[in-house]
């Protein structure tokens, strides 16, 4: 065995040039592989974190009322409550780290002086809503439990609001007028920005994000001072891992929707979780087809590679006719002559795949420095394409090592 | 006895038509013999030697290598006879042009699965026989056509065989390395090895304690 690695090794050696050029079509094929497989991976990668923002696994949960996210702007719809139970449930869940309920109303009546707030949003709070959320407060401060038990009348706005209602100025310590309640600012809260999600092609993904005029945050206590008691509520969690967001958001769900139909008259209500992660999935799943094509393609130059290696042995295995028919007569077996070959043709093809991953790498570092997308180095891929080019030599330098072990040593001793 | 053939024929199918190469051979050789087959060239004297090789089989007739029926042997036996019993010096030496002297010698020792450190120091002793120990690291293209041949003969008697088998060994050589690799042929049957030289050239035969004559696929003994 080491014998053949090393006659092997001297066989290839010895015609560096010739080698080279055989190993090219194996060199190329992995090497587009390798870089396909890295770049489309990376990219795989980018959108996941895209589409889910950094690792904070938060996940919606939405009251619908049939296809359409329910809105409450008149006094007169009915819609079911989340009940203390249901909440605890929820923060019991397995995979639920955190959750915050919270009350919204969009087209409410807010005025700072003469100026009215258009299009955004006023949420009723609880305490873990800027935790969950991902909120940070920038100036100012959030909510104590001072201000949730003394029904203090406070709001926190953020930078959205600072733009349009208050022209930059700053607001702090400024009186909003929510539904003619006056409402003092105390702080202003935003978004890290790497919490943002990036991907803007995605008209549908677009809205999830782009409430762009802004929120007002109040204490859920002060609600019913502007709005009314026993409001249906929205959910915010953050799951305890990104696998987890879809099977978090459907239990918590399932919970929520549990005893809608005790509470209202009208059953078309119920509640859904963003499910990101099927987002996620289906442009993945998209990539990785397109992927999966580009690989067929690549897999072509290694099949006209591993015609280039059978080419070569055989050429070999006629030049070297004189030295397997002297090595037969002095007593070589058919099997010895045929594994020399055989590991010659392997060695070739995998010293080819290994040169391939190497220049696969640095392919796909060149193309996401190009394309400032990253590439994901599969260490599976690498593995794969080694042993699949081993297979290679072996499949075509069965023929050619077949015809050398067959070789009639009195005809291949006469040959010139 | 080492070599017994009794009514050995050979014919080889050349499209439709059998040609007949070897007459009812019969032939037996003694261990520690010196025996030398002369024969023009077309006599069957190849054909002859590649069946006392193990490299062909006879279409009919019996032949014993060392007490072993070759007409039963498969192809792998057939390989392990050319490798214990036989060994092969032929006119154009057929060395690996690429490996040193010492390489050359210890390639079969190689195929009989002898432990790498044994293999070298059976390869040197050989050579020191053949009287190369000076160039045990030289390439065939650094060597004499004498030299050569005395490698290749080193590589022959490496794996101790019953019989040397040489085809026309100082056909490719001048006068003076003929003699010499005569002169050792005989040194190697004083010391015990049976030889067999198959030669057109009278002059070389003359060198073998028995000469056999073939003419035309058939033996005449001459004394």
């Amino acid at each position: 065995m080491f014998e053949n690695l090393r006659l092997a090794v001297q066989g290839i050696w010895s015609h560096k040039m010739r080698s080279f050029l055989t190993m090219l079509g194996i060199i190329i094929g992995i090497a587009s592989i390798i870089a396909i497989v890295s770049t489309i991976q990376g990219t795989s990668e980018q959108i996941k974190e895209d589409l889910i923002g950094a690792g904070r696994n938060t996940v919606s949960i939405t009251l619908y009322d049939g296809d359409s996210e329910a809105y409450f702007y008149d006094n007169s719809t009915v819609a079911p409550v989340i009940s203390e139970d249901q909440k605890k449930k929820v923060r019991r869940l397995e995979n639920v780290v955190d959750a915050t309920f919270y009350y919204s109303r969009s087209y409410s009546t807010v005025y700072y002086l003469n100026d009215s707030f258009m299009g955004g949003t006023v949420l009723g709070v609880d305490g873990s809503y800027l935790d969950t959320a991902g909120y940070v407060i920038q100036t100012g401060r959030g909510f104590v439990q001072r201000d949730y038990d003394r029904f203090c009348k406070v709001a926190l706005v953020d930078t959205n609001v600072v733009q349009s209602l208050f022209l930059g100025e700053n607001p702090l310590g400024k009186v909003l007028e929510i539904e003619q309640q006056p409402f003092t600012i105390v702080g202003i809260i935003t978004e890290p920005d790497d919490y943002l999600p990036k991907m803007e092609n995605l008209s549908d993904y677009e809205e999830y994000f782009t409430d762009s005029m802004g929120k007002i945050l109040i204490p859920d206590k002060c609600w019913p001072i502007c709005y009314k008691f026993d409001e249906a509520q929205n959910v915010i969690i953050r799951a305890d891992s990104t696998d987890n967001m879809s099977s978090a958001g459907k239990s918590v769900a399932d919970i929520l929707n549990a005893n809608i139909k005790n509470q209202s008259q009208r059953t078309n209500y119920s509640y859904k979780a963003d499910d990101i992660m099927e987002r996620v999935r289906n442009m993945q799943r998209l990539s990785e087809s397109t992927s999966q094509q580009l690989i067929w393609i690549a897999s072509i130059s290694l099949l006209v590679g591993g015609i280039g290696v059978m080419n070569i042995m055989l050429v070999s295995v006629t030049e070297r006719t004189k030295e397997i028919g002297l090595k037969k007569a002095i007593g070589a077996r058919k099997k010895t002559i045929l594994w020399q070959f055989l590991t010659e043709a392997s060695m070739l093809t995998s010293i080819g795949g290994l040169i391939g991953v190497l220049s696969g790498i640095g392919l796909s570092q060149v193309v996401s420095r190009l394309t400032g997308t990253p590439a994901a180095i599969s260490v599976p891929a690498i593995v794969g394409s080694v042993v699949f080019s081993m297979l290679i030599g072996v499949i075509f330098g069965l023929m050619p090592s077949v015809k050398a072990a067959n070789l009639n040593p009195i005809d291949a001793l006469r040959s010139e | 006895m080492i070599l017994d053939m009794r009514g050995i024929n050979k014919s080889y199918v050349q499209g439709k038509m059998e040609v007949p190469v070897l007459h009812d051979v019969s032939f037996s050789m003694e261990e520690g013999e010196y025996v030398a087959i002369m024969g023009p060239s077309g006599s069957g004297k190849s054909t002859l030697m590649n069946i006392i090789g193990c490299l062909d089989k006879p279409s009919s007739g019996n032949f014993f290598l060392d007490g072993q029926d070759i007409s039963r042997c498969s192809e792998n036996q057939m390989s392990d006879l050319r490798l214990h019993k036989i060994g092969f010096v032929f006119q154009s030496f057929h060395l690996l042009p690429r490996q040193s002297a010492l390489v050359n010698v210890e390639m079969p020792l190689g195929y009989a699965h002898v432990p790498k450190k044994e293999r070298r120091e059976r390869a040197l002793r050989a050579l020191d026989r053949v009287g190369l120990s000076d160039r045990v690291n030289f390439r065939p293209n650094q060597l004499s056509g004498g030299q050569m041949q005395r490698v290749a003969i080193a590589r022959a008697i490496v794996n101790n065989p019953k019989l040397l088998l040489a085809d026309e060994p100082t056909g490719a050589l001048d006068s003076k390395s003929g003699a010499q690799v005569m002169e050792l042929f005989q040194k190697l049957n004083e010391e015990g090895v049976s030889v067999l030289m198959i030669t057109h050239d009278a002059d070389i035969a003359a060198h073998a304690k028995r000469v056999v004559m073939i003419r035309d696929g058939m033996l005449l003994e001459k004394e």
